[in-house]
């Protein structure tokens, strides 16, 4: 993985103390609220329902153990003992004092963290495949070009201040998007072009929030050295003409809608053509510089489904189930991708205790080289471990109950804090996705059903996805009660959709059984071996809508 | 009443704002609104004494590309610091359209925006508010020094890392 | 008559405080202070502002509040959350909740929406 140097150290050594100075100025009254806010959100900062929240920032979802187990002690000594894992791939602590975050960020800034540009007007965490470098099916490691990204973004004086947030996500697997790349502001897939040579395809006006947009593709291939020169054209023409009137319109899907893409199109080509082949070419050295970082570690001759592997699911139905359900495949025989379900009945999705936390380093250490990844999905993944060592892998997650099956199926909720934590939020969410959790906990039940993806949001801001949900969820307020509206068909990846919605809103008592209806419809009508969402597909919004809301039914 | 610092100095201000509607002092030099300029450019190119423009933030500069020589300021507005129209806008002057006269921040002008601003290309800040000169120009200075390295180009700063690293390598 | 008190965070630490009978802030709704109408709600107001000039809350606002069971308690849910503490972490809100109001999962949709989970 990607390691400082000299100038990354010093980078976030004078952000934190730039940023203890802007602390102790707010404390003064030297700043006002007002002025002060954009500052500590671009330092991750927010102020919510009950108390202070920072968001960390997790590179590309990357992490080693020794950064997890600085996670854990944060958790320990500044917060309540636990951490939240997010839908961009970092982690939010609920519980932080304004007068110790300099003394947080400082912690994280010694194992190479930092909590920049979090949140606020400005360019976010880029995001990337969580199975970057093992997957078979990847043209390169988009990890390399999401740390390039992330060094261009960070503290880019031009663009501090933009209309809104702004997004970036990279993948570069053929065919499959597991970093829902067509759902942000800018979303880049690694490509060849005709003549073999890799680059980068460019998306831009993705997005989910109050007007869900699927992004359009705006240019089928930029060159490598000119990576850098087409985001600055296509950010400069977003901080010109984004809208400032109206910040529920003010990203930048809005301005490619209301532009139209070929004209948004035409002004971002006239802004490269100035950008293109100036300061901000991107040399070879650089790539190759960030890439020898990413360098697979000197893996073992060994071959795919060692007896001792085989045996073990033949012996043992749970560890068959995990290997099954939870276990992907590596791009060198004899690995494995395993991942690790934070989605146990009865924990808020995503939440992991700082004992869990140290306990999966140790884990990571000892069956995965050391390496972590978390997923937009609020789940972590251990790269690469030994085929032959999964058992003993199972075991140990066991141990920590960290060994739920359940990727991808019912049980693999994503959900936002909600109302128990936003202070944007209209409604819970987390006590639904509990309840939910709580009614199909049978794990033969989840298999039964098959691949169903939930996810489920307290408010229109959608933190939790809902709209690319299989079955999506969103919380409202009518007459200050929580009301719960489904939406069905949404599709996060290469199948890329927005869900629609199904009918009336259900109140708190009555969504866990509507869910269910969902549910039974589907298992009534399938079709073998259709998936919930292809089920959907052939059949449409009626069958669930005359489930749900016929009273003769 | 405001202070200019200009170059990391607190400098007298002999630019006057000439608001719509009030009448072009005769002598002196003035800057006036773009729109001021669009009506009024017979009579006001040929002012001697000193001629500058101001930009809201939705006034992009490709609007007076062509008269850029005209204007030896060029100010640019912030009606609220969140709106950074205007850092986008500095860089186009400088860097695309080559203007080579003063380009200065207007309006709600904050003390943790002066390093961007001098990044983005800002050769003088107007600032509102009674802090002593001597005081602005410590922030200045604390400022432009709070975060030693850079990135990303831009106009102006330390050099980008990516340069030094290379550099470095190759020696 | 619309009761009401003010309400805010904490500058050092973010924590929920109320304008307390005494001219202070408490971090328990039960010690607020109530206006029972406009002139006083007004006048809760005007302090608050002050407050915050003085580094002591961080944007205070008015919510309304009922003593419908013998208790000060917010109208609406989500300053009961504010008030208690995450229903999905009672460990970290308030230990002394009444129990129709205590923020467990199941209780909370009982009380809120008159029906079992």
């Amino acid at each position: 993985m990607y390691r400082y140097d000299e100038f990354d150290h010093a980078m976030v050594k004078d952000r934190v103390e730039q940023f203890r100075g802007q602390i102790a100025r707010r404390m003064a009254g030297d700043l006002s609220e007002e002025q002060f806010r954009p500052l500590r959100l671009q330092n991750g900062l927010y102020l919510q329902l009950h108390a202070y929240m920072l968001r960390v920032a997790i590179p590309y979802g990357q992490l080693n153990a020794v950064q997890m187990r600085k996670l854990a002690h944060i958790a320990r000594t500044y917060d309540k003992g636990y951490g939240h894992f997010t839908t961009r791939q970092n982690i939010q602590y609920n519980w932080p004092k304004l007068s110790q975050v300099a003394d947080i960020l400082d912690e994280l800034a010694s194992v190479e963290m930092h909590a920049i540009q979090t949140s606020g007007n400005c360019i976010r965490n880029v995001t990337a495949d969580q199975y970057a470098g093992v997957t078979v099916d990847e043209v390169e490691d988009p990890r390399i070009y999401a740390e390039i990204i992330r060094q261009w973004s960070t503290f880019h004086p031009e663009f501090t201040f933009l209309p809104r947030k702004f997004k970036i996500a990279v993948s570069g697997a053929v065919g499959a998007d597991r970093a829902a790349v067509r759902f942000h502001d800018i979303g880049l897939f690694i490509v060849r072009d005709d003549a073999g040579e890799v680059g980068f395809e460019v998306w831009v006006g993705g997005g989910l929030g109050r007007t869900p947009m699927i992004g359009k593709k705006i240019r089928g291939f930029v060159a490598k050295a000119d990576l850098l020169a087409y985001l600055e054209a296509i950010l400069r023409v977003y901080n010109v003409l984004g809208r400032r009137d109206n910040m529920y319109k003010a990203r930048v899907k809005i301005l490619v809608h209301e532009t139209g893409t070929e004209e948004f199109t035409r002004l971002v080509e006239a802004e490269f053509a100035d950008t293109r082949g100036g300061a901000l070419d991107l040399p070879a050295e650089e790539i190759e510089r960030i890439a020898a970082y990413f360098q697979p570690p000197a893996y073992e001759a060994l071959s795919d489904d060692p007896p001792a592997l085989t045996a073990r699911r033949f012996e043992d139905k749970d560890f068959n189930n995990w290997v099954r359900v939870n276990v992907a495949r590596h791009k060198v025989g004899g690995y494995a991708i395993a991942n690790i379900s934070l989605k146990p009945v009865g924990v808020p999705p995503g939440d992991m205790s700082a004992d869990k936390m140290d306990a999966v380093a140790d884990i990571a250490e000892t069956f995965s080289l050391g390496g972590i990844r978390v997923t937009h999905e609020q789940n972590l993944v251990l790269p690469d471990v030994r085929q032959d060592r999964l058992y003993d892998l199972w075991l140990a997650l066991r141990d920590q109950g960290l060994a739920d099956a359940n990727l991808d199926h019912i049980g693999d909720i994503i959900c936002c804090p909600g109302l128990d934590y936003c202070s944007l939020a209209n409604a819970r969410s987390i006590p639904v996705s509990e309840r939910i959790s709580q009614r199909f906990a049978d794990l033969d039940r989840q298999y039964d059903i098959g691949e169903l993806r939930l996810k489920i949001s307290g408010c229109i801001n959608a933190c939790g996805h809902h709209h690319v949900g299989h079955i999506g969820i969103l919380g409202v307020d009518r007459k200050d009660q929580e009301y719960y509206q489904i939406t069905l068909g949404g599709a996060p990846g290469e199948d890329a959709a927005i869900g629609t919605k199904v009918g009336a809103a259900f109140s708190a008592a009555e969504i866990v059984d509507a869910v269910e209806t969902v549910v039974n419809t589907y298992l009534a009508i399938r079709q073998p071996k259709e998936r919930f969402i292809d089920t959907y597909r052939r059949v449409g919004d009626a069958p669930f809508k005359e489930s749900l809301y016929d009273k003769a039914a | 009443m405001t202070k200019l610092l200009k170059d990391g100095k607190v400098t007298p201000d002999t630019w006057v704002h000439v608001t719509d509607g009030d009448a072009v002092p005769e002598t002196g030099p003035v800057i006036v609104t773009l729109a001021r300029w669009q009506a009024e450019h017979n009579s006001l190119a040929g002012r001697t004494d000193g001629l500058g423009i101001r930009l809201e933030s939705g006034q992009s500069p490709e609007a007076i590309k062509d008269d850029l020589a005209r204007f030896a300021v060029v100010a640019l507005e912030f009606p609220k610091f969140g709106d950074g129209r205007a850092y986008s806008h500095a860089r186009m002057l400088k860097d695309r359209l080559g203007y080579e006269g003063e380009v200065r921040a207007v309006g709600d002008v904050l003390r943790d925006q002066y390093r961007a601003m001098y990044r983005c290309g800002f050769d003088a800040l107007e600032i509102a508010g009674d802090r002593p000169a001597d005081k602005l120009e410590a922030d200045w200075r604390a400022a432009l020094g709070e975060l030693r390295h850079a990135y990303q180009p831009a106009l102006r700063g330390p050099e980008p890392v990516l340069r030094q690293r290379h550099r470095a390598a190759a020696a | 008559m619309v009761q009401r008190v003010v309400t805010g965070n904490r500058l050092a630490d973010g924590v929920v405080i109320y304008l307390g009978q005494d001219g202070g802030w408490t971090s328990k709704i039960d010690a607020a202070r109530v206006a029972a109408d406009e002139g006083e709600a007004k006048l809760l107001e005007d302090i608050a502002k002050a407050a915050e000039k003085a580094r002591m809350v961080v944007g205070p606002y008015l919510i309304e509040v009922t003593d419908a069971d013998g208790a000060v308690t917010p109208v609406r849910y989500r300053e009961r959350l504010r008030a208690y503490g995450p229903s999905v972490h009672p460990e970290f809100g308030r230990a002394d909740v009444p129990d129709h109001l205590r923020m467990g999962s199941e209780a909370e949709f009982v009380h809120l929406n008159g029906v079992a989970g």
